[in-house]
């Protein structure tokens, strides 16, 4: 019998022929990520326990992307110890304040590579499945534990799979096809599992589009979300790395926990509703909702083709006077790209703040804060009771087209009303 | 040695967050202006609990980001243990790694009513409510988790290991 794509990457990295759900195995890790929130605190615990030394940092991966530029004396002072920690260490991939967000710098910047097994000190690590890469959150000391060992203690998931069929409508995009399996299916479908999305929906979703989703797979418990890498995922790493790349995806015969089949063509703009990911309606359903924050930003969607979707809703036209929008390009690659393209001009046109690359407001870390009462829609991938500032503000999730729409009226709004 | 947790239960709904229990907006003040904020989304529990409580959540506890924060911030809190439908896997691990007692034990939560006294025997998987002289076995764990916990966290475990080595 054949595997899925999680027991091809676990086989592999623990050396064995093949393994099955429930096991435990020891594998080793291809690539290790850590921000300034868990390299920091990985690295002080590896000392506070008597540790000075790295197993390999060639295969250690450093981003300061959670408040960026410093907004306070302790923030600076992390980032000036990691800076120090990187040299001290011998880290060479380092992307200091300003690079971007290190969901979005590790498949810009080649380090999450199809058949790789990558773990990092963030939930949103699941993100790289969108290039077939196995790849799944930790918390702080299992950051530190595996940059000592190069390893650790993975349990084979079980996987499930979503086949989307037909094709998406005018103005539905991946991050509504996300909502909709969110809400439908539930925060808990994908609980200790891994996920692979396929079928035509799957195959037609552009590198960025998929990214949205393996995002915010975590959002739905998966510890993996994969897309096959094909051609496409092979075009997107051509000149981001020079190891050799492969297609790569689940034997035919591989056998699955569960497979979910839906058609995608009937979809309208979903958007999830306070306080939780899987509250979701479609647009028509959600009501007059006004806001007073429009955020376009995170490592779910704010790339290139984000950017630009959101721009053509904005182009010629002015954010609602009660409505401020909030743009932070998710990398300075995306940043020097929307300049070229003239997309930077049309949110400043429009009226829109810009912030430099970072996560923002999106945990709560960085400016772009709630206050009580306040109501934000936002392209992000969680809108839990206060975190995007106060526990009394009401946060809202849709595509980045959803929230330009949104900006422009004043109130959530359906982003069809404004295309051509 | 065995790890057996007593104390009295405060029950919690589906779905709580890690953002409840470590919350950003309360990231940058003292710990006696934090603790205050840690899982808010219960309206007596900030104010009503007491070391040495114990939690019954629903399913999906411990879900969203991966903050260590969460489970560290209910140890310093004095809670003995999670005991619920089901886990976030990221808070789960974090739990074991810091040698916090979780236990994932489907039926839980409608074993135990706010007040009640839990008692977990960890090694064993065995939950009890010792007001209404109910149990139930939760989803057990392999050994080499178990020893984790037992030798006080992953990091105290390497550390061990490592002190064996060189002698």
């Amino acid at each position: 019998m054949g595997m899925t794509m999680a027991e091809k990457i676990l086989a592999r990295a623990s050396g064995r022929e093949r393994v099955t759900p429930g096991e435990y195995v020891i594998a080793r890790v291809d690539k290790i990520m850590g921000h300034d929130n868990s390299f920091l605190h990985a690295y002080e615990i590896l000392q506070a326990n008597g540790f000075t030394r790295v197993a390999d940092p060639d295969r250690i991966v450093v981003v300061i992307d959670h408040r960026v530029p410093a907004l306070n004396v302790k923030a600076a002072d992390g980032h000036r110890k990691m800076r120090a920690w990187v040299k001290q260490l011998g880290i060479k991939s380092f992307y200091d304040v300003g690079m971007g967000i290190c969901h979005t710098l590790m498949p810009e910047q080649g380090h999450a590579l199809p058949g790789t097994l990558v773990v990092g000190g963030d939930s949103h690590t699941t993100t790289y499945g969108a290039l077939g890469c196995a790849s799944t959150g930790l918390g702080y000391s299992e950051i530190a534990y595996s940059m000592y060992k190069g390893e650790n203690w993975f349990q084979v998931p079980e996987t499930i799979r979503f086949e989307m069929k037909g094709r998406l409508g005018r103005g539905v995009t991946s991050k509504d096809l996300m909502l909709h399996i969110a809400g439908t299916f539930k925060a808990e479908v994908a609980q200790y599992k891994a996920v692979e999305f396929g079928g035509p929906v799957a195959r037609d979703l552009s590198l960025s589009d998929r990214i949205t989703m393996s995002n915010m797979g975590v959002e739905i418990g998966a510890k993996f979300a994969f897309f096959e890498a094909d051609e496409k995922t092979l075009a997107y790493l051509r000149g981001r790395t020079d190891r050799p790349v492969r297609t790569f995806g689940p034997d035919p015969d591989a056998r699955y926990l569960a497979v979910h089949e839906f058609d995608a063509s009937a979809l309208e703009p979903q958007v999830a509703c306070p306080h939780f990911v899987d509250n979701v309606k479609p647009i028509s359903a959600v009501g007059d909702v006004p806001v007073q924050q429009a955020f376009i930003g995170s490592c779910t969607n704010a790339r290139v083709e984000d950017l630009q979707r959101a721009a053509a809703i904005l182009k010629g036209r002015r954010v609602h006077s009660g409505t401020r929008l909030l743009l932070i390009p998710a990398s300075q690659e995306v940043l020097a790209e929307s300049v070229r393209n003239g997309v930077i001009q049309t949110f400043v046109e429009a009226g829109a703040l810009i912030s430099p690359p970072g996560c923002g407001p999106c945990g709560g870390g960085s400016t772009g804060i709630l206050a009580p009462g306040e109501t934000c829609i936002s392209s992000t991938n969680r809108n839990f009771k206060g975190r995007m500032g106060s526990p009394e503000s009401q946060l809202y999730l849709g595509s980045p087209e959803t929230v330009a729409a949104s900006a422009i009226a004043g109130r959530i709004t359906d982003p069809r009303k404004y295309m051509a | 040695m065995s790890i057996v947790v007593t104390g009295k239960v405060w029950k919690f709904g589906d779905n709580i967050t890690t953002d409840y229990m470590a919350p950003s907006f309360s990231q940058y003040s003292d710990w006696e202006e934090a603790k205050k904020t840690i899982l808010h989304i219960h309206p007596q529990f900030p104010a009503g609990h007491r070391p040495g409580d114990v939690i019954v959540g629903g399913s999906n506890f411990g879900c969203g980001s991966s903050r260590e924060t969460a489970p560290v911030n209910l140890k310093k809190l004095g809670i003995g243990c999670v005991v619920a439908e089901s886990f976030g896997r990221i808070f789960f691990r974090n739990s074991i790694t810091i040698a916090f007692p979780v236990l994932a034990c489907p039926g839980v939560s409608a074993m135990f009513e706010e007040g009640d006294r839990l008692e977990l025997d960890f090694d064993r998987s065995l939950v009890r409510n010792l007001t209404r002289g109910t149990e139930r076995r939760g989803n057990p764990l392999p050994p080499q988790l178990i020893q984790i916990v037992q030798s006080g966290g992953l990091l105290a475990l390497l550390k061990a290991e490592g002190q064996a080595a060189a002698r």
